[in-house]
């Protein structure tokens, strides 16, 4: 039965079908400014106004429309005549990725004066993974952030994100909101878009002996059916690397062995995704069972089950006969020597810490478009921090030539390192290359908690020794990480994990045992801070216990041993890594002293009474780059357009500028357009940019390893620069810039916490956040300031709340946000933000990379906080109330 | 999310369309069962169709929820001399995890169906001593204790068929004196313990414990007790302290020990 509504001012005729809900049918009509989160009404994503009220579109079921007016973000301002909530956020800069922006500035359109007051309250449906929520909260009070300086001038300088105004009037375009017309081009089919869903597997490790597919491949709607016997040969990872051999090929399309519950066993392509999904269950699949392995300490004894017994050396996994991905063991100098001259003359200190599964919870899920062209080129439109890379590995899977396959990225909805993979771009690849035929796979916010990798869980022990004067004399980590059923990240995590956690500090004797092991688990993968996380917060908690011991301030021992400018950056070798060095002026000393200074001063939250009130600090240190090579290229050309093109800029040229690097909330658009202005004496409006697209000129490593400013953006500086000095002297209106990333340097952060425990119920209330950055220039300082309360939020949530259950048996357990608490706007605490004054010689205009380093103290300063709060240290994350309330009771 | 079984939706315009087959179920707001995946659901029948009257008041100062009033509406009801109890309604309508966007759909029968241990419509209404009418497929009515109804995590005592029609709460109940004290992992989260406590006239003190057990569990005194007292009642009552991501069940135990006795000091208990 076909009804009318009104949507965003015009009447469409809808025919919804029964069990579907407002967001399909709005989706379904091409209405692109409601974004899908979690489909569930946990996020708010998807919050549209129907008849003037919010409303969850994903939750408002379709049967009941009829006659209503629904407005989107689009439908409640333009540009040019926006909504003043709409104006408020661009003001504000009150997003990073966006995603969740639509359903947050729809929701807060409708509140009154008292309803502002009440924000917590009143924002507890809508979720933000990227901001922090501070500047959402500026926006709500009209409080200005950005800034419009003059051409020339926009280095160092709060300038708003490039889209912004797309951005909070659903004009942006995000993974799956391109134009139908985008893939009816070409060889394609013209008729419309395929739909893919995925059988997973009901058993964590069992092999597959029939799969009986006929019965699905008749019903309504199917095209193709896949199973493991449609998939190429070709091993490969999902994690992607530049250097593809940093990660362990062990994985298939399809596989005829699945390792971990839920894996992919077969996929249907049909017309509706209804139809794919219906079909799942028509799939008839006998399975042998074998024996699995979940804990990774049983993992890597003689004796386990083997989770990859069949990998050879040629896909370079340490020791799959122990389960083994990669381990590392050994020492400089003599750890046990010097712990036992600690002991005697010192001090000592040894403990155990563990830290949970965690899920990057970006808001939007992974999700890939592909087609073919006009050409009968492979096109994939996908969600991802690396399009380069994917389209490399895509080309070796079905052995095709690279430049006959395009990925490309639009702005990506959140990353946080969990779209450095392949993940749904190989499925995609496989059935468009069998159809013909545009097809598209999105994973649902379950398949993010069950099927998505999700940080490593790692068991960290840590021994220090030093002297009474408190100069450390031994360090020596112990860290076995379980990487679950495949190696993705699972041999750069470990190794990065004992690096910067263990070489910030000088000391003559460090052993380093690591190991990262095979399970039976969900796979784990990349997490903003690479695994440094969990291992500072192991380090710091025990240098934390040290400073006990040792009756020296904490803030004291971290000076007398980390590492000045100029020391060597050392772990168990005596040579450090040649390519990185500690340059420039003393960061780390000065964030010690900036929240040293800053926690002395009065401020923070009053303490409630009868709740115990603790301070805790911890020092991190991250490579500004990752090690290896990390390559960007960009092109940027003066176009022969007249100048008056908005007639706001009198004189401004118009520039068009190419980068490969994708946006995904980091704002390293910004700071492109920002640095390519200032070469070339112009405004960032006056930047056009074109990114994240292998058809572009060059190539492009990827956005991970914090690089967008520090080597994307060096490259971008070097093309303005060269087109710069090519104007000037009448040469040619284009010029290219490139980095590789190396020579690389190291940035600090240091945070500081004040809590306040309630001992009875072990609540946890954040009274002061402190974190000071050494952040070289601050090419942008509210991006800056947003990308650090942003760090901070999500490391608070994986301190304070964040845990993605796995039981017994290898199966997640918590598969929505309703029972995984990704902080809401009143879970965040205010974090005063300070910057060093420091200067790096190799970033553009001296800037350096911070993305991921804010993420990596807070864990361990709100441990050391509670520590000092309850008089007992916590050993594990997440510090849940109902864990620090036995804590003290128990 | 879009419900990919259901082949039938039926707008119910009164009760002779409350005859459900077997894989049909009633619809309320549909907030819960939009949100997740309703594998064997065939069909739905939207009671909101129905008309019923949200919230009658009684003559006698008792007061009816219609299964199908939302918890908006609940929370709106203006206060009422001598309804003593009334604040409890926006406590409990806030302590719902879901926000105020979802408060205008989500009803207060489908909240009790539901039968979650954190269900806040639960709580509230075994508490104010609610009784449930469940119409039976004969067409006749039966009426159960909240208290009762729910029997464990997501089961009730409704058969297939039945249909929560109304919770009436007695204007006794809703004239007694209440405390309630509540906790969750995180700042406005999902319960782990919810307690709330009632003196009604005759000085009878009623302590109901929910989200921190499986199901409701309700301890009657017939006066104030002692510390002791209460803390041995819910001791020997409550054997199976609820586990699941939103708290362990020692510590659920723990915040329902502590939070009874806050309560019972409350209502004037002795210290």
């Amino acid at each position: 039965m076909s009804v009318h509504i009104t949507v965003d001012g015009k009447l469409i005729e809808i025919e919804p079908r029964a069990g579907q809900v407002l967001r399909t049918v709005l989706r379904g009509a091409g209405i692109t400014s409601v974004n899908r989160g979690c489909d569930a009404g946990d996020c708010g994503a998807c919050s549209v106004l129907v008849d003037g009220s919010a409303v969850h579109s994903c939750l408002f079921p379709a049967h009941r429309l009829d006659g209503q007016t629904v407005t989107t973000v689009a439908g409640l301002g333009s540009e040019r005549s926006p909504h003043p909530v709409q104006t408020a956020f661009v003001e504000a800069a009150a997003f990073q990725c966006g995603f969740c922006t639509a359903g947050m500035i729809v929701t807060a359109s409708t509140f009154d004066e008292a309803e502002l007051d009440e924000l917590p309250r009143m924002l507890k449906g809508n979720l933000c993974r990227c901001t922090g929520y501070r500047s959402i909260h500026d926006a709500l009070r009209a409080v200005r952030n950005v800034e419009q300086p003059e051409a020339g001038q926009a280095a160092t300088r709060s300038v708003r994100a490039p889209a912004a105004w797309r951005v909070v009037t659903g004009r942006e375009e995000y993974t799956l909101d391109g134009p139908d017309s985008e893939y009816r081009t070409g060889a394609s089919d013209t008729t419309a878009l395929l739909h893919l869903a995925v059988l997973g597997s009901p058993h964590p490790h069992a092999r597959i002996l029939s799969i009986d597919t006929s019965a699905a491949e008749a019903m309504p709607g199917v095209r193709l059916v896949l199973t493991h016997r449609d998939s190429p040969a070709t091993a490969f990872s999902t994690g992607r690397h530049q250097d593809r051999l940093e990660d362990p090929d062990d994985t298939h399309v399809l596989d005829e062995v699945v390792r971990f519950h839920g894996q992919r066993v077969a996929a249907v392509v049909a017309d509706s995704l209804a139809d794919a999904q219906r079909a799942l269950g028509a799939i008839v699949v006998e399975y042998e069972l074998l024996p699995a392995v979940f804990d990774p300490d049983l993992a890597r004894q003689p004796g386990a089950p083997l989770v990859h017994p069949e990998l050879t050396a040629e896909a370079r996994a340490a020791a799959p006969e122990r389960n083994t991905v990669a381990e590392e063991h050994g020492e400089r100098g003599d750890v046990a020597a010097a712990l036992a001259t600690a002991e005697a003359s010192g001090a000592t200190v040894s403990g155990t810490w563990n830290t949970a599964r965690v899920t990057h919870a970006a808001l939007e899920t992974h999700a890939a478009r592909g087609w073919l062209d006009a050409d009968g080129r492979l096109v994939i439109r996908t969600s991802s921090q690396v399009p380069y890379l994917v389209r490399d590995e895509v080309a070796r899977i079905f052995e095709l030539e690279p430049q006959r396959v395009r990925v490309f990225a639009a702005r990506v909805g959140g990353g946080f390192g969990g779209k450095q993979e392949l993940l749904t771009e190989d499925l995609v690849a496989l059935a468009v290359l069998k159809l013909g035929r545009a097809v598209q796979y999105e994973f649902t916010r379950g398949d993010e908690f069950t099927i998505a990798p999700l940080r490593h869980p790692m068991t960290v022990s840590v021994r220090l020794g030093a002297t009474a004067d408190g100069i450390l004399t031994a360090i020596a980590v112990d860290q076995l990480m379980d990487t679950g059923a495949y190696g993705n990240h699972g041999i750069g995590v470990m190794y990065h994990s004992v690096h910067e956690s263990v070489a910030v500090y000088r000391c003559a004797n460090v052993r380093v045992d690591a190991q990262s092991v095979y399970t039976n688990n969900p796979p784990a993968g990349a997490f903003r801070g690479y695994g440094l996380g969990q291992v500072i917060f192991a380090v710091e908690s025990a240098m934390d216990e040290l400073a006990r011991e040792l009756g020296i301030d904490p803030f004291e021992l971290r000076r007398r041993n980390v590492v000045v400018p100029g020391d060597p950056l050392l772990t168990i070798h005596e040579e450090e890594d040649k390519d990185i060095a500690y340059r420039g002026a003393h960061g780390a000393g000065q964030c010690l002293d900036l929240v040293e200074a800053a926690l002395a001063a009065p401020g923070g939250l009053p303490v409630p009474e009868g709740w115990s009130v603790g301070t805790g600090m911890a020092l991190a240190m991250i490579a500004t780059v990752p090690p290896r090579g990390h390559f960007a290229d960009a092109t940027i050309r003066a176009l022969d357009v007249p100048a008056d093109v908005d007639g706001s800029t009198p004189d401004g040229a118009l520039f068009e500028l190419e980068v490969g690097t994708a946006e995904f909330g980091n704002g390293s658009t910004t700071v492109h357009a920002q640095l390519a202005s200032q070469v070339l004496g112009t405004t960032p409006e006056r930047i056009r940019i074109r990114q994240s697209d292998t058809d572009l000129p060059g190539h492009d490593t990827g956005a991970y390893g914090s690089t967008g400013t520090v080597v994307a953006g060096m490259a971008v500086y070097r093309a303005a620069t060269a087109l710069a000095e090519q104007l000037a002297s009448g040469g040619a209106r284009e010029a290219t810039g490139h980095s590789d990333g190396t020579p690389r340097s190291v940035a600090f952060n240091v945070h500081g916490m004040r809590v306040a425990v309630q001992p009875g119920t072990g609540e946890v209330l954040i009274l002061r956040s402190i974190q000071a950055a050494d952040a070289g220039t601050v090419l942008n300082p509210e991006q800056l300031r947003g990308q650090i309360e942003g760090g901070t939020a999500q490391a608070i949530g994986s301190a304070l709340y964040e845990e993605v259950r796995v039981d017994a048996g290898g199966e997640i357990t918590t598969v929505a946000f309703r029972n995984y608490r990704v902080p809401k706007f009143g879970d965040v605490p205010v974090t005063e933000v300070l910057f060093a004054k420091t200067h790096d010689p190799l970033g553009p205009l001296g800037a350096k990379s911070m993305s991921e380093a804010p993420y990596n103290p807070v864990a361990p300063a709100l441990a050391n906080a509670i520590r000092d709060a309850i008089g007992v240290r916590p050993h594990a994350l997440p510090m849940t109330r109902d864990v620090v309330w036995r804590l003290v009771n128990l | 999310m879009d419900l990919i079984g259901v082949r039938e939706v039926r707008m119910a315009a009164d009760r002779s369309d409350l005859v459900f087959a077997a894989d049909e179920i009633p619809l309320g707001g549909g907030t819960w069962l939009f949100s997740e995946e309703q594998p064997g659901v065939g069909g739905m029948v939207d009671l909101t169709g129905l008309g019923w009257d949200p919230l009658v008041e009684q003559p006698d100062g008792g007061l009816t929820i219609a299964a199908t009033c939302t918890l908006a509406e609940l929370r709106a009801l203006p206060p009422r001399v001598g309804r003593t109890a009334h604040p409890l309604f926006a406590v409990a309508v806030d302590a719902l995890l879901g926000s105020w966007k979802i408060h205008r759909f989500a009803t207060v029968g489908g909240n009790i169906c539901l039968a979650l241990p954190a269900g806040p419509m639960t709580s509230l209404t075994a508490a104010l001593d609610g009784v449930g009418v469940i119409w039976t497929p004969d067409g006749g009515e039966r009426r159960v204790l909240i208290a009762d109804l729910v029997t464990n995590v997501c089961e009730t005592v409704l058969t297939h068929g039945e249909v929560l029609r109304a919770v009436e709460l007695p204007a006794s109940a809703l004239a007694g004196r209440v405390a309630h004290r509540r906790i969750s992992l995180a700042h406005l989260g999902r319960s782990g313990a919810f307690v709330i406590a009632r003196l009604d006239a005759h000085e009878r003190f009623i302590v109901t414990i929910t989200a921190a057990t499986p199901r409701p569990y309700q301890l009657r005194f017939p006066g104030l007790p002692t510390a002791e007292e209460l803390a041995d009642g819910i001791e020997g009552f409550v054997r199976d302290w609820y586990d699941d991501p939103h708290g362990a069940p020692d510590w659920r135990r723990a915040m329902s020990l502590r939070f009874a006795e806050e309560c019972r000091i409350e209502l004037g208990g002795a210290a």
